[in-house]
């Protein structure tokens, strides 16, 4: 790399409620974000998953898609110079093809673009209805060290997590959508789910992790929120309220993970010819 | 089945509160009859809004019980709603005597869906959104009159089982008058909705909670010990009562048909 890489990246989580549909005014509130976010000296910026459409577009989908040259994304890539964004929206390949995507840009040019590779596509979710599926998931360097992005379901697969691993990833970089569900006695499924995971994720993988979900609701579903941060060793730097509007700004500490992986060499002690060795054999589901 | 009240609470008004304002509007607008279904859904909307916001209506009928008038006047002032009684009976009467047969099941139907046009006509008076105030285990066994009761904009007690309902209410301190009194559709003189139904809600959350929720198969909710007869029962009303629950449906001509391939949400653009 020929950049040095910075110790402590201050990274603000943007719990925003999108207007479905209305690509224009989503993208005025997030330049308003970003902007107050330079103000505050932030060196990275997280939006939702889909932060620019909303969520539930089903016939929109086709509407608000876009791709580089659009000049909302242009846009984008302009503010960039000040700072590192990651943004969602859909994107629509030159084939034709509409994806679930989310862009990481940084002084003035697209730095990674993840297409969603796991569209869950089963009770209230129909993303496979109306998407086509990303397939590769990739550790990208960045002032910040190596990160990786994964949207919302991507997270739930071993795949994803074990690929960006062993890519080298230290920052996990997570927009999601996630519906409120499941209510139980203590909390609801959902947060009770992603709380775990993203807990395990960052100690196990020893990554900082940084998770923002959207809030508001789409025809009755409501978008939690609790967006929050971890360091390597799985200690929650902090989380937004729950259902709230909000922004959090944190302080993630690039060393974290240096000291997570003297502690707990988990990613040393990696033994990937193991899969290797089982997957080319008769191992793996078929 | 048992909540998270406070957290079911938080979403229920965000939703209340999210769906109103998000298309413009400030007000609600909600049929009060005395019980606790229409009594919780007023309380989540004064809690969302302010009772300020939210226009209560009790429609009373010349047989309805003086106790459903009271209670449901306790109840919006409890909460401080606006409330007023729009009497449905010079309005129902001229076209029940138009129709010398009629039964008491179709008096009923004509009774809710008067009250329905009332409650739209208000919605339209004071620019507030209509509440609904069907819970899910009426609407899974069809217990409510197509456009009637079950006509509304917004529902925020419709994923609520009666037995989470009784629950949320005392937790909301809706008046234990409203709470304990034996649920009833109050469209004559004695009538309750266990006798009608011939089980209880209780009985059948605990069976519609296992069927619907868990997905459990009948096999498998008799060895867990629900009466063979009441699964069936209970599982044949459900099915038998889907169309209530859906919209109008479209005979399909054209490559793109309302519903079928032509699909946005109510929020579109919201």
């Amino acid at each position: 790399m020929d950049f040095l890489i910075e110790e402590i990246m201050k990274v603000h989580l943007a719990q925003i409620k999108p207007i479905l549909g209305n690509l224009e005014k989503n993208a005025e509130n997030h330049f308003k974000i970003i902007e107050q976010a330079v103000e505050e000296g932030c060196d990275l910026v997280v939006f939702p998953e889909l932060s620019l459409t909303g969520y539930y577009l089903l016939d929109l989908v086709y509407d608000v898609a876009m791709d580089e040259t659009h000049p909302v994304y242009q846009k984008f890539l302009e503010y960039s110079n000040d700072i590192a964004i990651v943004f969602g929206f859909v994107y629509e390949s030159k084939e034709k093809l509409f994806y679930n995507a989310a862009s990481f840009v940084h002084r003035g040019k697209t730095v990674h673009l993840h297409k969603k590779v796991y569209l869950p596509d089963y009770t209230l979710f129909e993303e496979g209805r109306y998407f086509a599926s990303g397939n590769s998931i990739e550790a990208f360097d960045t002032e910040f060290g190596k990160c990786g992005i994964l949207v919302c379901e991507d997270v739930f697969h071993l795949s994803s997590l074990y690929i960006l691993s062993q890519s080298g990833a230290q920052n996990i970089i997570i927009p999601s959508n996630s519906p409120a569900r499941g209510n139980l006695e203590q909390g609801h499924d959902a947060s009770n789910t992603w709380q775990t995971s993203n807990r395990y994720i960052a100690s196990v993988l020893t990554v900082n992790l940084v998770f923002v979900n959207r809030v508001g609701v789409e025809d009755g579903v409501s978008f939690w929120g609790g967006s929050e941060a971890y360091d390597a060793k799985g200690r929650r730097l902090a989380a937004a309220e729950m259902f709230k509007e909000t922004g959090l700004t944190v302080d993630v500490d690039q060393d974290s993970v240096r000291r997570a992986r003297i502690e707990t060499p988990f990613l040393r002690d990696e033994k990937s010819f193991l899969v290797r060795d089982f997957l080319n054999d008769d191992g793996g589901r078929k | 089945m048992k909540l998270d009240l406070d957290l079911t609470v938080d979403i229920l008004t965000n939703f209340i509160k999210d769906e109103t304002e998000k298309i413009g509007l400030k007000n609600v607008v909600l049929g009060l009859s005395g019980g606790i279904d229409s009594a919780l859904s007023a309380a989540l909307a004064a809690k969302a809004l302010g009772g300020n916001r939210v226009y209560a209506y009790c429609m009373p009928y010349k047989l309805s019980s003086d106790e459903s008038l009271k209670d449901a006047m306790k109840v919006a002032e409890t909460f401080r709603l606006n409330f007023d009684v729009i009497e449905i009976t010079p309005m129902t009467d001229p076209y029940f005597e138009m129709m010398p047969d009629i039964d008491k099941l179709r008096m009923g139907n004509v009774m809710a869906r008067q009250r329905m046009i009332c409650l739209f006509d208000m919605s339209a008076k004071v620019a507030g959104l209509v509440l609904g105030t069907s819970n899910k285990t009426e609407l899974l066994l069809g217990y409510g009159t197509w456009y009637g009761d079950l006509a509304s904009a917004l529902n925020p007690i419709g994923d609520l089982y009666k037995t989470q309902v009784w629950e949320l209410s005392e937790y909301l301190g809706i008046p234990q008058s409203v709470v304990d009194k034996a649920p009833t559709a109050d469209l004559w003189v004695g009538q309750t909705d266990e006798q009608e139904l011939g089980f209880t809600y209780r009985q059948a959350d605990d069976l519609l909670y296992a069927m619907v929720d868990e997905r459990r198969r009948t096999p498998e909710l008799i060895e867990m010990g629900f009466d063979e007869e009441l699964v069936k029962k209970v599982a044949e009303k459900v099915r038998r009562n889907q169309f209530k629950r859906n919209t109008t449906v479209i005979a399909k001509v054209s490559q793109r048909t309302i519903g079928r391939d032509f699909r946005y949400c109510r929020d579109w653009g919201y």
